[in-house]
């Protein structure tokens, strides 16, 4: 097949590349017996219960896309469902999970914890997002997607929220057999949002009303560079319960009396990014009006050099933010298909930078967790500087939804039907646009495959 | 004793200390013969104490100042006088290393010399101290007993076998490293700011435990003097109680010279074998042990109330120190307390101004408040980290809205030019208004920059009025203005920026 020419591409054509290529991603890491998908492509992966999360939102957008037929997509929902349903919960050895929560690794195969990892609330959060996203899109009468409502209504509604509260009224983090409760807190705004709005919607464990409010007392907004911003480091906080989440229009008690909206913020804290990149501050290679977007992902590893006189430290898989730091010169590109609802224009020119100055990094339009020009010919790195190996599948995730979102609003849609979501914004403190209005009926009726 | 197992030698150490001690505790010293009542006895001093007696001997007062050990107390002998001269020499090293980002060479076969820096350390402090000599102390008026102080009831001191009575007497007696509680670091021996200073060789691993200021500050420079560092600590970030983005660039820097940053890290146990002190830490459920030769703790401090029979005087305290009232009385009320024996901020210019409230009050029937002093403070890393008023946070859970200006100090032209452009500076004031409710400076003299905020907030000078204040050109301190600018810019709404254009349009008729 000859190359592709991104280049040569509308913009239509381009993010429907780059969807369809990260879509891919699930199809190529899921195990169809249960529905577990791999946290990366490299061998020997565990699944990642937020990458589960994304595949679930995914199917859908594959089914309407005709990427993959109604039953395909039904049948990978069910495995998925059916594996945490039966999959074995308790606080001893051999688990998958606790509460309802689920480790945040686990084993491709049989499903157990691995690596020694934390009970993650909010890893749990994400999958449960996609878990609602799957039972509010397969909404006909047929026995196969009636049993995907059941247990996705099951499934969240087993979820101890109250118990993650611990005695704070936020939630906490994460939870070790030995240890019980990380003791990491929740500080600043960050990509909770969502974990928040499930929580206090619970029908059956509902973490307590000050709980959203005991989180939000720790945001911090700030004027910078010119933008007021609701501060969060790295964009993946901006991007990751948005990608569910459609807090365009509508408000809590902190925007209102901020007069804006976590949409615009994620809008501004996009273009605040790139004028980091302009500015460039630590004079890392590229940087610039098309090449910015600090994130979590992957990274060089973990050691200490100079380039060009300057001292600076590398790491492996980081949070990266701006204009804090921390700041290694890698670049996740993943950040601008999923900021593209929020700030388009500069979003694909990003992509099209991407895709004309540094092709090497893309991989048949599929993006890498990060890169970094920086390191081009030093150390042990060759000409184009350091690529993470693989894909990740949260990276891959975020893309498939927000270029879905953006283009036809599918997820935000689907979600704006479900009861849950609009108790839980509403109890969360969330007013006026489209949370005033009825609930729509779900989309998941069409039939497009 | 843990200390004897330690690197450290004896103070004193060398010919400083030794002239140090002839200032601070001259060993032939006679005491005065107490001459009727005191206006203020002082037990302690520290800076505290040094403060009240000179301040109230100065306004006529007849005042006895107690002090078992060295005058000048912590700050001046094991504190931040000691530390921070230690820090300069370790900021000098980064430099060298650093020199070719300065348009320099770094030196070839750069070698640090602990001993060097250790006795201009010990030269410095002999030289500060020398100001606060017991001579210079008693020409000024004040009767100095060196003693262990005891009350004998509600207005009497005894000290060194003398009776001394008072009318008003002031506690200032400092605090002290607590003891720490993990099994087997006692017996394995370990420094605290007690005894760093007595080093004479740079520990090859030493272990800090503790990420509040002394263990940062102590950690970076041992680091850039050459040590193998490990910072544990408890909590997820530096700093508890500082900004988490303050805490970010603080521990992104420790990392970026070399110190193995181990934060959410409990250390649970030592131990020790052939010669190596062995440490076991926890993170989470997973246990790690290092073998280090040395472990240095900056956990907490506990006020020095015990052996001054404040029983029979009727002062109360806790674990917290002496319980004071907001205008520093304690429950007798004859009797005041100031410094770190009852404060929460336990630093020299807290412990100053507090006493120079004690004064005021117990003296001349003043009326000041402890909670109405604007106090700043430092932590003295690269870059340091100042601070002054409220965080966001306690504004938004007293309800006051609060924003915050932020510049960074990539874009304040000297850090560029200096080479120090990390950190940034942070105004948070009440929304809608310019009321400065705080400041964090993260930068290379963060310290120096945060006094135009506090003058600012002291002053009831608001953000806006800042914005005038003309600042050379250039220095980092511009940053502070640079905030108040963005808080003008910001506060140019559509509404007047349309009748500004609409004015100057008239104008260009």
């Amino acid at each position: 097949m000859p190359r592709v020419e991104p280049a040569a591409l509308s913009d239509d054509d381009l993010l429907e590349r780059y969807q369809r290529a990260a879509f891919g991603y699930f199809l190529e890491t899921v195990n169809p017996q249960n529905g577990l998908v791999a946290d990366t492509s490299r061998p020997n992966s565990p699944a990642s219960i937020a990458v589960v999360g994304f595949a679930l939102s995914c199917y859908p957008i594959g089914v309407e896309r005709g990427w993959m037929t109604r039953g395909a997509a039904a049948k990978l929902t069910i495995a998925a469902l059916r594996f945490f349903w039966t999959s074995p919960q308790g606080s001893g050895d051999e688990v998958t999970g606790h509460k309802g929560f689920y480790y945040h690794f686990l084993d491709m195969r049989t499903g157990l914890r691995v690596w020694r990892c934390e009970l993650s609330m909010v890893d749990t959060a994400l999958l449960i997002a996609g878990v609602l996203v799957a039972g509010a899109y397969f909404s006909q009468d047929t026995k196969e997607e009636a049993e995907i409502r059941e247990l996705s209504e099951a499934l969240y509604r087993r979820v101890d929220w109250r118990w993650a509260q611990g005695s704070s009224p936020t939630l906490r983090q994460g939870w070790k057999p030995k240890s019980g409760f990380l003791h990491y807190g929740w500080e600043g705004y960050n990509e909770a949002t969502i974990l928040y709005v499930l929580s206090m919607a619970s029908p059956d464990s509902p973490t307590s009303d000050d709980s959203y409010a005991g989180w939000t007392a720790t945001y911090q907004w700030e004027n910078i560079y010119g933008y007021d911003v609701l501060y969060g480091g790295p964009l993946f906080m901006h991007q990751f319960s948005h990608a569910w989440l459609d807090l365009d229009g509508i408000r809590d008690a902190f925007m209102r009396e901020k007069g804006s909206d976590y949409f615009e913020n994620s809008r501004r804290s996009t273009y605040l990014h790139r004028e980091y990149a302009r500015r460039n501050p630590y004079g890392f290679e590229g940087y610039g009006e098309n090449l910015w977007g600090l994130s979590a992902g992957d990274g060089p590893g973990g050691f200490r050099t100079s380039v060009e006189r300057r001292r600076h430290r590398f790491s492996g898989y980081a949070a990266r933010g701006a204009p804090f730091g921390p700041d290694d010169g890698t670049i996740a590109p993943w950040s601008y298909p999923a900021s593209l609802p929020f700030a388009p224009d500069i979003c694909v020119s990003a992509l099209r930078h991407m895709g004309d100055r540094y092709p090497e990094v893309i991989d048949n339009f599929r993006l890498p967790s990060g890169f970094n020009p920086t390191l081009a010919n030093r150390r042990k790195f060759g000409r184009h500087g350091w690529v993470s190996e693989g894909h990740y599948g949260l990276d891959q995730g975020i893309v498939v939804m927000m270029i879905e979102n953006h283009r036809s609003r599918l997820i935000w849609d689907l979600m704006r039907s479900n009861q849950h979501i609009r108790r839980g914004l509403q109890k969360a403190g969330f007013s006026g646009g489209w949370l005033e209005q009825p609930a729509a009926s779900s989309k998941g009726g069409r039939d497009v495959a | 004793m843990s200390h004897e197992r330690t690197k450290a030698a004896a103070f004193p150490v060398d010919r400083n200390d030794a002239e140090l001690i002839g200032d601070a505790h001259p060993p032939h010293w006679r005491n005065p013969e107490p001459d009727g009542p005191y206006n203020l006895v002082v037990i302690g001093a520290g800076p505290a104490g040094l403060t009240a007696a000179r301040e109230a001997a100065s306004l006529g007062a007849k005042v006895a100042l107690v002090e078992r050990g060295l005058i000048g107390g912590a700050c001046v002998n094991v504190g931040c006088i000691p530390s921070k001269a230690l820090i300069r020499t370790s900021r000098l090293y980064a430099d060298m290393r650093d020199a070719e980002q300065f348009g320099g060479d770094t030196p070839k076969n750069l070698r640090v010399d602990f001993q060097r820096a250790m006795t201009r350390m010990r030269q410095i402090r002999q030289r500060i101290s020398h100001a606060d000599a017991a001579d210079a102390v008693a020409s000024g008026g004040i009767d100095l007993y060196f003693g262990e102080a005891r009350f004998a009831g509600r207005d009497t001191v005894a000290v060194a076998g003398k009776i001394l009575r008072f009318k008003k007497a002031l506690i200032a007696t400092g605090a002290r490293p607590n003891l720490p509680s993990i099994p087997g670091l006692v017996e394995a021996g370990y420094l605290s700011n007690e005894n760093m200073f007595d080093l004479v060789s740079c520990p090859e691993r030493l272990l800090v435990i503790g990420g509040g200021p002394l263990g940062c500050e102590a950690a970076q420079a041992f680091c850039l003097l050459g040590a193998k560092v490990v910072l544990a600590q408890r909590e997820p970030m530096f700093l508890p109680g500082e900004e988490r983005d303050a805490a970010q660039i603080l521990s992104d820097a420790l990392a970026r010279e070399g110190v193995e940053v181990r934060l959410n890290t409990e250390v649970v146990a030592v131990r020790t074998k052939d010669g190596k002190k062995f440490a076991d830490m926890v993170r989470d459920d997973e246990t790690t042990t290092v073998a280090v030769d040395e472990i240095l703790t900056g956990i907490g401090r506990s006020a020095n109330v015990d052996g001054l029979d404040l029983e029979l005087a009727g002062v109360a305290y806790d674990t917290a120190g002496i319980k004071v009232d907001d205008h520093l009385r304690t429950t007798n009320d004859l009797i005041y307390a100031a410094g770190d024996v009852c404060l929460e901020h336990k630093f020299t210019h807290t412990a100053e101004a507090s006493a120079r409230i004690v004064v005021r009050n117990a003296l001349f029937r003043g009326r000041k408040k402890l909670s109405e002093l604007v106090v700043p403070w430092c932590t003295y890393t690269d870059p340091e980290i100042a601070h002054v008023g409220l965080y966001p946070a306690e504004a938004r859970k007293n309800a006051i809205p609060v924003k915050t200006y932020t510049i960074l100090m990539h874009d304040v032209a000297r850090a560029v030019m200096d080479g120090e452009e990390e950190g940034f500076v942070k105004i948070h004031v009440k929304e809608g208004s310019d009321r400065i409710l705080g400041a964090t400076v993260v930068a290379s003299h963060a310290g120096e920059m945060i006094n135009a905020v506090s003058l600012a907030i002291a002053s009831g000078m608001g953000l806006s009025a800042l914005a005038d204040v003309i600042h050379p050109f250039p220095t980092q301190a511009a940053g502070i203005k640079m905030a108040a600018d963005a808080y003008r810019q910001a506060r140019l709404t559509p509404l007047r920026k349309r009748l500004s254009d609409r004015w100057l349009a008239w104008s260009r008729r």
